[in-house]
């Protein structure tokens, strides 16, 4: 009998460690797959087209002049390498206005002809139009349909994933916002985190860090968007005035209430650790003539590294992946930060903040995976890094 | 016993809800509208179930997709790319227009600016004026808040205002329209947008010209309905042909003068 629950046990646990193991590859399979998705994709939003003249000979735009040309910022062939003509910018909205319902047809029959119409009339006109309604027709040319290129996106400092025709995924400031922020939350929180776990550990009496320790932990209960809700209303107004600031959402209010939300994770972790070091190490440090200081960063510190390590890496781990708290207070400005008293925008506010209306399967649903890799890609390096870290520190002893 | 009678009640509710239950699902901006609306239509007529959900418009048209939904709310018209799905599906997308909604155009109640011509605006929310003396304020750098790219309002925003150009990168995103007015509403160089039905003293709404600066309009529910103010968008139902008569009942009672006296006193502009 015994032996057969043995051997259930035994069958049960690797089974369900398998499963487990398996989906956790297959969601990684997933996210990737969506995410490379993304370099398939066409400049030009899917089933549209950008019809020019036939005597315009331009083939190649690139996401980025496509956006300015239709913003109005270029305004010359000649810019992106056609001749000297005046662009004028069209668009499937407009040709209600130009023509009556009854000249496009009861059911629009008409509209690719009026299309062809309007763009052959001007030879500096691009038009942004459905594929279907100018389907195989050779009077107009077309911008060749290239495919998002890599260095684009990775190295793009402007995202416009909603604008038409072309929309921009350059991630650079998104990238750059979600270090930013972290690294200074990590600044306020590591040596406040290590001062009151040291508080706790060693130097408070019992009675005190009974009642301190339960109230650290509760902090740790509040859901993030109060935490985001009291740094927009406390936090930003406050550095506003401190700093006298024309905006008070900026990286630093993000880093203030990150800080605060990885303060009880490194704590109580950094806090366990130190007191898991052995009695009898702490009595020989006295007993040799240390004091009480010197035992704690000679021999507690020491010998508890890797636990807090540990503790920091956690709190690390959620300043990165922290989403709604973020969201609320940094304002979301998706510029490359250039200080910490600017707004900037981080990698989870943003799938947050677009995933919802981003259409499945979509370019801006796949860049959304993209960013989710990359910030895959963050965390799996930190805790690398740390892991280097903690085996130097095992092998020095 | 207890399972059983569970089951049964289950069974019943299904059965029932298979004969008069309508799904709404979509937009949030419409949300609060179409809610209240149905309340009203279920207390007058016991027999029929209506669930509404937001989760935006996009998700509202894909659930029409899917047929997880009777009807979708938007608060944008149907993009091209969704109407061909769906027909590529078979399915028939048929457009109300349910109510208007007005975006007012909010800064600092500090700040001595009270109208800007729709070219200014323009200017300003792409980064080409970035100081508040060039539109007649004081020596203070505008301080630019918009709505996530994922909001119909953002949308229309741009379509109505920037006339479908993209909005500068430096535009600082709130995830809620409450967030919007607490931003502005602490920050002394704030602009930003929200709908008519948030407007509060914490703020103050500016008065808007379209025609280059003849007339400038301030936005309140008369100015809309008298179709005098000019940032007004639409709010659309869509539903799928096939299924008009099941849906029908519930739009033409807010077409009715009673569905539309109670858009009326929600804040939205009634059809």
């Amino acid at each position: 009998m015994k032996k057969w629950i043995d051997i259930i046990a035994k069958r049960v646990f690797t089974v369900s460690g398998f499963v487990t193991s398996i989906v956790i590859v297959l969601i990684i399979a997933f996210l990737f797959a969506e995410a490379i998705g993304l370099f398939s994709q066409p400049i030009v939003e899917e089933g549209y087209v950008l019809a020019l003249n036939k005597q315009n000979q331009v083939k190649d735009l690139s996401a980025l002049e496509i956006k300015e040309i239709f913003d109005e910022e270029i305004t010359n062939w000649n810019q992106v390498g056609g001749s000297d003509t005046q662009i004028s910018v069209f668009r499937l909205e407009d040709l209600d206005k130009i023509y009556t319902e009854a000249e496009l047809g009861d059911e629009y029959q008409f509209a690719g002809d009026k299309i062809v119409e309007q763009v052959s009339s001007d030879p500096g006109m691009i038009a942004f139009v459905p594929e279907s309604l100018v389907e195989g027709r050779t009077e107009l040319n077309y911008i060749d349909d290239n495919t998002i290129p890599v260095g684009d996106v990775l190295l793009g400092a402007e995202w416009f994933p909603t604008a038409t025709p072309s929309p921009i995924f350059g991630i650079l400031p998104l990238i750059s916002g979600t270090i930013w922020v972290s690294f200074f939350a990590i600044l306020f929180a590591l040596p406040f985190g290590l001062a009151v776990s040291i508080f706790l550990a060693e130097v408070a009496n019992p009675r005190v860090s009974k009642i301190l320790k339960p109230i650290i932990e509760l902090l740790n209960g509040i859901p993030s968007v109060v935490y985001g809700f009291f740094g927009l209303a406390v936090i930003v107004p406050l550095l506003q005035r401190t700093f006298n600031l024309p905006v008070g959402e900026s990286g630093l209010a993000g880093s203030i209430v990150l800080a605060i939300m990885a303060l009880p994770t490194i704590i109580t972790v950094a806090e366990d650790a130190m007191r898991n070091c052995p009695r009898t190490m702490r009595e020989a440090s006295l007993a040799l003539g240390a004091s009480k200081w010197q035992t704690i960063y000679k021999v507690v510190v020491p010998y508890s590294i890797s636990g807090i390590t540990s503790g920091v890496v956690l709190g690390i781990g959620r300043a990165i992946g922290e989403t709604m708290a973020v969201l609320m207070v940094t304002g979301n400005a998706a510029v490359i930060p250039t200080s910490i008293l600017e707004p900037l925008r981080t990698i989870p506010a943003t799938i947050a903040a677009e995933l919802g209306e981003a259409p499945a399967g979509g370019a801006h649903y796949q860049s959304l995976f993209l960013l989710g890799v990359i910030l895959f890609f963050i965390t799996l390096f930190i805790n690398s890094c740390v892991e280097v870290v903690s085996a130097r520190n095992r092998l020095k002893r | 016993m207890n399972r059983t009678t569970i089951l049964l009640v289950a069974l019943l509710c299904s059965l029932h809800c298979a004969t008069h239950a309508q799904r709404i699902k979509g937009s949030d901006t419409v949300l609060p509208l179409t809610q209240t609306l149905s309340e009203i239509y279920m207390n007058q007529h016991p027999e029929a179930t209506i669930t509404v959900t937001g989760g935006g418009s996009g998700v509202g048209i894909s659930a029409l997709l899917d047929g997880t939904t009777d009807i979708a709310m938007a608060s944008r018209r149907i993009k091209f790319s969704e109407k061909m799905k769906l027909k590529q599906s078979h399915h028939e997308p048929c457009e109300v227009v349910v109510a208007y909604d007005a975006l007012a155009v909010i800064v600092n109640p500090q700040n001595p600016v009270q109208k800007l011509t729709r070219e200014q605006l323009e200017a300003i929310f792409r980064g080409k004026i970035t100081n508040w003396k060039e539109v007649g304020g004081e020596d203070a750098k505008i301080i630019v808040y918009s709505r996530e790219t994922s909001s119909g309002t953002y949308e229309f925003f741009k379509e109505s205002v920037l006339q479908n150009k993209n909005y500068m990168s430096g535009v600082l995103s709130m995830p809620a329209t409450g967030a919007i007015i607490q931003s502005v509403s602490q920050t002394r160089g704030a602009i930003g947008y929200v709908g008519l039905a948030y407007l509060n003293p914490m703020i103050k709404a500016l008065a808007v010209s379209y025609d280059g600066g003849k007339n400038y309009v301030y936005p309140s529910v008369e100015s809309a309905v008298a179709k005098e103010y000019p940032v007004v968008r639409p709010l659309y139902y869509y539903y799928d042909k096939a299924n008009e008569a099941a849906v029908m009942p519930f739009i033409q009672y807010i077409e009715s003068a009673q569905g539309q006296a109670e858009t009326l006193k929600l804040g939205f502009i009634p059809r």
